[in-house]
C-alpha cells in the first residue's frame, strides 16, 4: 500500500481579480500514498479549496506538477481530464451538487451516463449498490429537497463512488452538517478507507480531522505542517457516546 | 465517444426535470410558426380567392374604352367619351386576328319596375356574343337572337339579384314583361349565378338587353361606351391589345403624335394588377407573421438567459463528473432540437387550424403552402436549437469549477 498516488511539486495558482492578483497557492509540495486518509486544514483563504480542486481535475494550476496515478495531469487535455473525473475521481462538495428535480437514483446514476462502455444493467445496478453502502436505497426515489442534508450528503458521496474511484476528494463535506451526522459521514469514510480507498478531504474542525490518518494544515497557500494522527477517532466508537439528537434518525 | 442511448436519455431527463421550462420555449416555438403559418395562409387564401374570381370572369377579356381626356380633373368636352362607333366593332370583328369575339357594349342605368316592385340597376345594351366573352351562363330562357338585335326588339335578360328585388327569390320571370324606364321589356331569360367579384361587387345585379335597343330607346345615343372582345387564348392577350390598337389608330385617322381615343384594359393585365395588390397583403401578412417569429424567438430566448445560471451549474456538474464538453453540447443540441421538433410540429398543427377558422370566419379559402410550412418550421427550429444550445456553448468551455460556481 505504498504507491504514490498524488504527488504535486512546488504548485502554485493565481487568480487574477482586475489589477489584483491573489497567490492562492505559493508552492505547494505534497504527497500521497495510496490507501491514505488524508485531512486538509487551515484557515479559510488558506487555498484548501483551491488545492482540492485542482486535485479534482476541476480547476488548473497556474504553475507546478501534479501526478495522479504516475501521469502528469499538467499535459493532458480537457476530453482526457474529463475522463481522468470520470474513471478515477470522485468529489464530495459542501454543498452537495444534486441535480435538482431528480432522484437519488438519477443523480448517483449520472457519472455512469458518461461511461459508453456501461450497460444500463450494470448501470442501475451500481447505483443502487453504491446508495446501500451510503444506507440510502429506501431513498432511492427521492428528489433532494425530500432529502435532509445528511442524506443529500451522503446520497453526493453514493455518486462520488459509483464509478469505483482510485481517490475521493471532499470539499468540508461535513461544513452543513450536525455533529452527529458529521461523524456518521466521517464512519461512511472510514469504511471506504478500510476498503482501501484513498480519501483526502477538507475540514475546519480539527476534531473531524482526528477520524483522518493524516493532517495537512495550510497557512497562506503553503503547508505549514504535516503529521501522521496518532490519537485517531473511530467513527463507530464515537458515534455510540453521541445521543440520537437528530431528527432523521427518527425518522427512519 | 459516448452512445446515443445515453445521450436521448440524458436529453429527454434533462427535459422531464424542467417541464416548464421546456413547456415555455415550446410555446415560442408554436406561436412563431402557428403565426407564419396562419397569416400566410391567409394571405395566400384571399389572393387565390381574388385570382379565381377574376379569371371566372375571362382571363382572355379585352376591354376597350374610350380614352377620356382628363385634365385636372376635366373632362375635355364630350366628343373624347363619343370615341367608339359600331363601326369599330364591326372592323374589329372583320380584321383583328388574335380576337375570337367582340361585343359592343351601352349601358344606361334607371328604374326598373315590376308591379310594385321597384329596383335601380344598369342594363348593358350589347351583342349575343357578350355571354361567351363574359363567361355568363343562361340559367333559363334564352338569348337574344341576331334579329332580335337588328330589330331593336324590347326584351332582357335579368341577373339573379334582379330577379330576387323585382320577384323574389328562386322565381322564374321568362315571358312577363318588366319596365325599364318606363318602357316595357320582355323578360326572355336569367343568368346563371355568379357570386360577389374578387373585389366585392355583386356581378349578378344587372340587365342584359340588345345593343341597339339601350343605344336607341335607352340612351339616345349614337356611339357605344365601350367593345368587350375576348383574345384567341390568354397568352395571346397582348398581341391581341397590340392588334386592336393598331386597328384602331389606323380606323380613327390619328396622327404620329396624337394619344390614342381609346384605353385597352386586358383581363391579365387586371390580374397582374390585382395580384401585385394581394402580394402586398401577403407580404404585410408576412411581416405581422415575422413579428411573432420574433417575438416567439425573445421568449425563447429569455427563457434561456433566465436558465442560464441553474443550467451552467449543471454543466459545471456534469463536466466535474466527467462529461466532456462535446457530451455537454450534444446534450443540450438534443434537448433543443426536441423541443423545437415538437413545438414546430404543434404550430403547424394550430397555425393550420388557426387559418381554416380564420378562414371560415372571413369566408375566404385558406391555402396553407409548403413553403410557409418550411419557413416558420426552418426558421423556428434555427432560433430553438440556437438559443437552446447557447448555454451550453458558453458554460462547455468553462472549468468545471467556475461553471460550478457561475452566478
Ligand atoms: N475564483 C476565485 N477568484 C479569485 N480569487 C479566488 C478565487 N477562488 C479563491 N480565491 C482566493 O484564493 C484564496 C484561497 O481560497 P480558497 O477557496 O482555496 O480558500 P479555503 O482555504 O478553501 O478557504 P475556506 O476555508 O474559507 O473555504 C482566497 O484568498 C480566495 O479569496
Ligand atoms: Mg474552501
Amino acid at each position: 500500500m505504498d504507491n504514490v498516488i498524488i504527488e504535486i511539486k512546488k504548485l502554485r495558482k493565481d487568480y487574477h481579480v482586475g489589477d489584483v492578483v491573489v497567490h492562492a497557492l505559493r508552492g505547494v509540495d505534497l504527497q500521497i500514498r495510496e490507501g491514505e486518509f488524508v485531512a486538509i486544514m487551515g484557515m479559510s483563504g488558506s487555498g484548501k479549496s483551491t488545492m482540492l480542486n485542482i486535485l479534482g481535475c476541476l480547476d488548473q494550476p497556474t504553475g507546478g506538477d501534479y501526478f495522479l496515478d504516475g501521469t502528469n495531469v499538467n499535459s493532458m487535455n480537457r476530453d482526457e481530464l474529463a475522463g481522468l473525473r470520470n474513471r478515477k475521481l470522485g468529489f464530495v462538495f459542501q454543498a452537495y451538487n444534486l441535480l435538482p428535480r431528480t432522484t437519488a437514483l438519477e443523480n448517483v446514476e449520472l457519472p455512469l451516463f458518461y461511461n459508453p462502455k456501461m450497460k444500463s444493467k450494470e448501470r442501475l445496478e451500481r447505483a443502487v449498490n453504491a446508495l446501500e453502502a451510503v444506507g440510502l436505497k429506501e431513498r432511492m426515489g427521492h428528489m433532494p429537497n425530500q432529502l435532509s442534508g445528511g442524506q443529500q450528503q451522503r446520497v453526493a458521496i453514493a455518486r462520488s463512488l459509483v464509478n469505483d474511484p482510485v481517490l475521493i476528494l471532499a470539499d468540508e463535506p461535513t461544513g452543513n452538517l450536525d455533529t452527529r451526522t458529521s461523524v456518521e459521514i466521517m464512519e461512511l469514510f472510514q469504511a471506504l478507507n478500510e476498503k482501501g480507498r484513498t480519501i483526502v478531504f477538507v475540514t475546519h474542525e480539527p476534531d473531524i480531522a482526528r477520524f483522518a490518518t493524516r493532517n495537512v494544515v495550510f497557512r497562506d497557500g503553503r503547508i505549514q505542517r504535516e503529521n501522521m494522527v496518532t490519537d485517531r477517532l473511530f467513527a463507530s466508537d464515537v458515534l455510540l457516546t453521541l445521543p440520537v439528537e437528530n431528527i432523521e434518525e427518527f425518522e427512519n | 465517444m459516448m452512445n446515443i442511448r445515453n445521450l436521448l436519455k440524458i436529453a429527454i431527463r434533462a427535459l422531464v426535470r424542467n417541464k416548464l421550462r421546456a413547456i415555455l420555449t415550446m410555446l415560442g416555438i408554436i406561436i412563431g410558426v402557428a403565426s407564419v403559418i396562419a397569416m400566410l395562409a391567409i394571405g395566400e387564401g384571399s389572393k387565390k380567392n381574388i385570382q379565381d374570381q377574376m379569371s371566372s370572369m375571362g382571363t382572355n377579356l379585352i376591354m376597350i374604352m374610350p380614352n377620356m381626356q382628363m385634365r385636372g380633373g376635366v373632362s375635355l368636352g364630350a366628343s373624347s367619351s363619343m370615341a367608339l362607333k359600331m363601326s369599330d366593332v364591326e372592323t374589329l370583328r372583320n380584321e383583328a386576328v388574335y380576337l375570337s369575339e367582340v361585343s359592343p357594349q351601352v349601358s344606361a342605368s334607371g328604374q326598373v319596375i315590376y308591379g310594385n316592385q321597384n329596383t335601380q340597376t344598369t342594363v348593358h345594351g350589347v351583342s349575343g356574343e357578350y355571354l361567351d366573352i363574359r363567361k355568363l351562363e343562361i340559367g333559363s330562357g334564352r338569348i337574344f337572337t341576331s334579329s332580335e338585335v337588328r330589330g331593336m326588339s324590347k326584351v332582357c335578360i335579368l341577373g339573379t339579384t334582379v330577379v330576387e328585388n323585382l320577384f323574389g327569390e328562386g322565381a322564374d320571370p321568362v315571358g312577363v314583361t318588366i319596365r325599364i324606364k318606363n318602357l316595357p321589356f320582355e323578360v326572355i331569360g336569367v343568368l346563371e349565378d355568379k357570386g360577389e367579384s374578387g373585389m366585392g361587387q355583386d356581378q349578378d345585379d344587372l340587365i342584359l338587353a340588345p345593343w341597339t335597343t339601350v343605344q336607341r330607346r335607352l340612351a339616345a345615343i349614337d356611339y357605344i361606351n365601350g367593345i368587350y372582345a375576348s383574345a384567341v387564348s390568354e397568352e395571346k392577350s397582348t398581341a391581341a391589345a397590340d392588334e386592336v390598337t393598331e386597328i384602331l389608330r389606323r380606323t380613327h385617322k390619328l396622327k404620329e403624335s396624337d394619344e390614342d381615343d381609346f384605353r385597352i384594359m386586358s383581363q391579365s393585365e387586371l390580374l397582374e394588377t390585382v395580384s401585385s395588390i394581394t402580394d402586398i397583403m401577403t407580404y404585410l401578412l408576412g411581416a405581422i407573421a415575422g413579428i411573432s417569429l420574433l417575438v416567439g424567438g425573445i421568449g425563447i430566448m429569455n427563457i434561456m438567459f433566465v436558465s442560464v445560471t441553474e443550467r451552467t451549474r449543471e454543466i459545471g456538474l456534469r463536466m466535474s463528473i466527467g462529461g466532456r464538453s462535446r457530451d455537454i453540447l450534444r446534450q443540450f443540441l438534443v434537448e433543443s432540437i426536441i423541443m423545437s421538433i415538437l413545438g414546430g410540429a404543434l404550430g403547424v398543427v394550430f397555425g393550420y387550424l388557426i387559418g381554416t377558422v380564420a378562414g371560415t370566419l372571413m369566408n375566404s379559402p385558406v391555402v396553407v403552402t409548403t413553403q410557409s410550412v418550411v419557413l416558420a418550421f426552418a426558421v423556428c427550429f434555427v432560433i430553438g436549437v440556437f438559443f437552446g444550445w447557447y448555454p451550453a456553448l458558453k458554460a462547455a468551455n468553462l472549468n468545471p469549477i467556475d461553471a460550478l460556481r457561475y452566478e
